[in-house]
């Protein structure tokens, strides 16, 4: 690695980088923290609360629900797209011409607009009118994504695999492709099943891309927003109006500053926690 | 078994197309045809959606707004980014461990949080609804991520580098933008990469800080699903025409993907 | 124990080979036999790693056929040939412990766990790994994960060739010694047929019993460190082996005996050159070259000491040639005179040895 070396005026070099993020990470944060605390009842006159917000989110059943939803959204794309994206990674011919045509068709959602992947797959879905839609009522299953809980949740977790796998593709398959040759001769010469050489060579050598790659999918989909929103609206009713849908909902539907703000820190605060948490365990192992 | 491999990826890619197809598929075809009869291809094939598109300002203006924002963000994000990562990469100075954190952590902001204090920010500073205003919020994202990317693309220049162009006469300046930055130049492509992707495609915040003047494509879309009934062909047209500049951009860094997305330090 | 016999076997990556250069692997026709230690010696490219990769079944050759012991394994998969490989760097799987990492091909073909235990106890003790065991295969050092790869190899009772593709390149300096050493030790226990990769001579040297030089894709010559010392047939082994390499003096032949601008070199036997020959070279060791009074005149241009003998550098009507003097016999200042050893005197056409 490079040997640094110590010099203050380093600072004029990222000082470009920390005026701009500061402008808009702490002026920002600083009035939701300044919101969270008071209370106000317009023309700009604000009481101090204190705490009241935060216990009122805490407390409060919207908010719970909102989070548990979350939480099982997250839980369920997890455990869907980490092992689906691996899988398809190591089907994947190690090199040859059909490689580049893969990983571009494969990049391809990753490039689409986030609302247009909701509005594509609502028409896709559509009961009557969508391909889905169509396919699976044809199949003799009531299926309406609009009215069903069930089917929108379906059809929302679909959407993000059908989004967001591929990034996991990518990853897994930058992963696989440092392994050098001589680690699977070896492994041939040893006589190891391939279930061998995946437990004892693939998975540890794309331990650290696929801590990343946890990682970044557990983030993004825990903030997720634009897309379920375009889809289902985060209905229908509530059935899949997630932690940020539910923010925005109140932050800029309601106006209700307060308790917006109170979310807002506590939401942020969640997603860092949990993401320190996922973080550790998985560096854990590698030190061990 | 070797040989049936390949179906998996098969499989996926077909699944992956399958509804860009159908966006496409839509695009084509008449309101009417839409909503009467389901077909798997357009029966009455018409180019209408797009002819509108391409007239109507509202429209196309979009496409514009959206686009402006995007490159200006590009290019603010990796030019601010640059002296910075060389910064982390080649010296130690007070709080540089924390700095790095701390911008580390500003990639998992929810928008969400950022939406009303955005909006009550930028117009405080005159900037809303401008280009400008999507394209410095987009930094809160888009920065830190290109300062880790170029950090670690950084780390794997020797620093003998700068230290024989210092003593060849070189000034910090000349020797970072005619020496450095052209050796890592598969770095910046990736970068460009990112930030072009994440801010392409991030709605919320876009749509939360323009209203007229500087409406992107994403914003008028949504008014079309809401406003005007359901003018599903329109919609699926002015989908298709934005996955083109994706597409664009992936073709450019195909070469160069599967080493981009190991990041330089995975 | 096996013999293993190349039969016509020839190696090109490309699909439809055209030209010589084609071929990673030209025409190779030879026998190894049993329990031998072997070194493959040649520089980068010249296919040796190719020709490894054939005969342990990682690599199937385009042309010709691989046998054991007589029996054709050519389309038969390295895990069924009874061979072992030890590579360049260290090749350990990171997540089993050292026990588990030499257990491994005992366990996948399936043997008794009692008989797993002696056997990893046992080749454990031969490297000197039995103190860590226990520990994790990723915390060794670099010599250590060798020894695994190694111990991989050995522990397998049915191991007839143990192959070694520069396995000391990763190794620290002060340490290659006491490796090598050990592998030599191991092959003179174990018995077992090992054929060792390397571009280093001195590696080569010091643990094969017949070392195989190779060039361009083809075996150039195959013998004992002494005469391939004394005798190279080839101006490349020449040059390769010894330190400095063997100077090669252009000549013409008349009468069966080399004629060095205009000096007579005598030989041990005239020789007959070939229809045809384009170049002819005197090849003579600078350890076979002394200084006299009487002899081939040369002005010294330079002496190097390097310890225990001398590098002289001299030239005769411009053409260089170097020789080496032992630390306490005199040179002459400014000129001399040079006498070659008769019998390790040799002559050189094309490129191959006609004396």
């Amino acid at each position: 690695m490079i040997d640094k070396t110590t010099n203050q005026k380093a600072w004029f070099l990222v000082l470009p980088v920390v005026v701009l993020v500061a402008f808009n990470a702490v002026i920002p944060l600083m009035t939701v923290v300044n919101y969270s605390v008071q209370e106000t009842f317009g023309n700009n006159v604000f009481f101090f609360e204190g705490v009241r917000w935060f216990e009122q989110i805490l407390h409060s059943e919207r908010f719970h629900a909102a989070l548990l939803r979350q939480l099982a959204f997250t839980g369920i794309i997890l455990l869907i797209e980490i092992p689906l994206g691996v899988a398809i990674a190591l089907a994947m011919p190690k090199k040859g011409p059909w490689v580049s045509v893969c990983l571009v068709l494969m990049a391809l959602p990753l490039l689409i607009p986030w609302n247009v992947v909701g509005a594509m797959w609502n028409i896709f879905a559509l009961p009557e009118i969508g391909l889905l839609g169509k396919m699976i009522n044809g199949m003799g299953i009531d299926y309406n994504f609009t009215q069903q809980p069930v089917a929108a949740w379906f059809t929302t977790v679909l959407m993000d695999v059908w989004h967001w796998t591929s990034l996991v593709v990518l990853l897994a398959y930058a992963g696989l492709s440092s392994i050098p040759d001589a680690y699977y001769q070896a492994a041939r010469i040893d006589g190891a099943s391939s279930w061998s050489v995946f437990r004892y060579i693939q998975l540890p050598k794309m331990k650290r891309v696929l801590t990343i790659a946890i990682l970044l999918r557990f983030m993004d989909s825990f903030m997720i927003y634009t897309e379920p929103f375009v889809l289902t609206g985060g209905g229908p009713g509530n059935s899949t109006t997630f932690l940020s849908i539910d923010l925005v909902k109140m932050a800029l539907g309601q106006f209700d500053l307060g308790p917006a703000a109170a979310m807002s820190l506590i939401y942020f605060f969640i997603i860092l926690l949990l993401s320190w948490i996922f973080y550790t365990l998985m560096m854990r192992n590698e030190d061990q | 078994m070797r040989n049936t491999k390949w179906l998996v990826p098969t499989l996926y890619i077909l699944f992956l197309m399958l509804p860009i197809y159908w966006l496409i598929s839509m695009s084509f075809k008449t309101t009417n045809e839409i909503l009467g009869a389901f077909s798997l291809w357009p029966q009455e094939f018409t180019l209408e959606n797009y002819i509108t598109i391409f007239t109507d300002p509202t429209w196309y203006n979009g496409y514009f707004n959206s686009l402006t924002y995007v490159i200006i963000n590009t290019l603010l994000s990796v030019s601010v980014a640059l002296p910075a990562a060389y910064a982390f990469s080649r010296y130690r100075f007070l709080g540089d461990k924390h700095l790095f954190f701390w911008l580390l952590t500003n990639r998992m902001a929810p928008p969400a949080v950022f939406a009303l204090p955005f909006f009550q920010l930028y117009s405080a500073v005159g900037l809303f609804d401008t280009p400008i205003a999507v394209a410095l919020a987009h930094t809160l994202f888009n920065i830190p991520l290109a300062v880790w990317i170029l950090e670690g693309f950084m780390s794997g220049v020797p620093k003998e580098l700068d230290e024989t162009a210092y003593v060849d006469g070189y000034s910090f300046g000349h020797f970072f933008i005619r020496i450095f930055i052209p050796t890592i130049a598969a770095g910046i492509g990736v970068v460009m990469f990112f930030c072009f992707m994440f801010s392409w495609v991030e709605l919320l915040l876009a749509k939360t800080l323009t209203s007229v003047a500087a409406k992107p494509i994403a914003a008028t879309m949504t008014r079309t699903a809401s406003t005007s009934g359901y003018e599903l062909g329109l919609l699926a047209a002015a989908g298709t025409l934005t996955i083109i500049p994706g597409a664009i951009v992936i073709w450019f860094v195909r070469n160069n993907i599967a080493k981009g997305f190991a990041l330089g330090r995975v | 124990m096996a013999k293993i016999t190349l039969d016509q076997v020839r190696h090109s990556y490309i699909e439809h080979p055209e030209g010589a250069d084609d071929w990673a692997l030209k025409q190779l026709d030879m026998v190894w036999s049993d329990g031998g230690a072997y070194a493959l010696l040649g520089p980068s490219g010249c296919g040796k790693t190719t020709l490894l990769n054939v005969i342990s079944g990682l690599l199937e050759p385009s042309h010709g056929r691989v046998l054991f012991d007589d029996r054709d394994v050519t389309d038969i998969s390295s895990d069924r040939r009874d061979i072992a490989q030890v590579f360049q760097f260290p090749v350990v799987y990171d997540t089993m412990s050292v026990f588990d990492n030499l257990a491994f091909p005992l366990r996948n073909r399936r043997m008794p766990e009692t008989e797993v235990k002696r056997r990893v106890h046992e080749i454990a003790g031969m490297l000197d790994l039995e103190a860590v065991l226990g520990n994790r295969a990723s915390g060794l050092t670099a010599d250590g994960k060798q020894k695994i790869s190694l111990g991989r190899g050995l522990v397998r009772s049915d191991v007839n060739v143990i192959m070694f593709d520069e396995p000391l390149t990763v190794i620290d300096p002060h340490l290659k010694w006491q490796l090598r050493s050990k592998l030599k030790e191991l092959h003179q226990e174990v018995g077992v047929t090992m054929i060792y990769v390397t571009h280093d001579q001195t590696e080569a040297l010091t643990f094969a019993e017949q070392v195989v030089v190779m060039h361009d894709g083809a075996v150039v010559q195959t013998g004992t460190p002494v005469e391939l010392f004394e005798k190279p047939r080839h101006t490349f082994v020449g040059h390769f082996i010894g330190s400095p390499g063997m100077n090669l003096l252009p000549c013409e032949v008349v009468d069966g005996i080399p004629d060095f601008l205009g000096y007579r070199v005598e030989i041990a036997e005239p020789v007959q050159v070939p229809a045809g020959a384009r170049r002819l070279e005197i090849g003579i060791r600078p350890e076979f070259i002394r200084f006299a009074p009487e002899g081939l005149p040369v002005d010294i241009i330079k002496v190097e000491d390097v310890g225990r003998y001398r590098i002289v550098k001299v030239s005769h009507k411009g053409q260089p040639i170097k020789l080496v003097t032992p630390e306490n016999t005199p040179v002459p200042e400014g000129g001399g005179c040079l006498v070659f050893d008769k019998a390790m005197t040799h002559v050189y056409a094309d490129g191959w040895i006609i004396t």
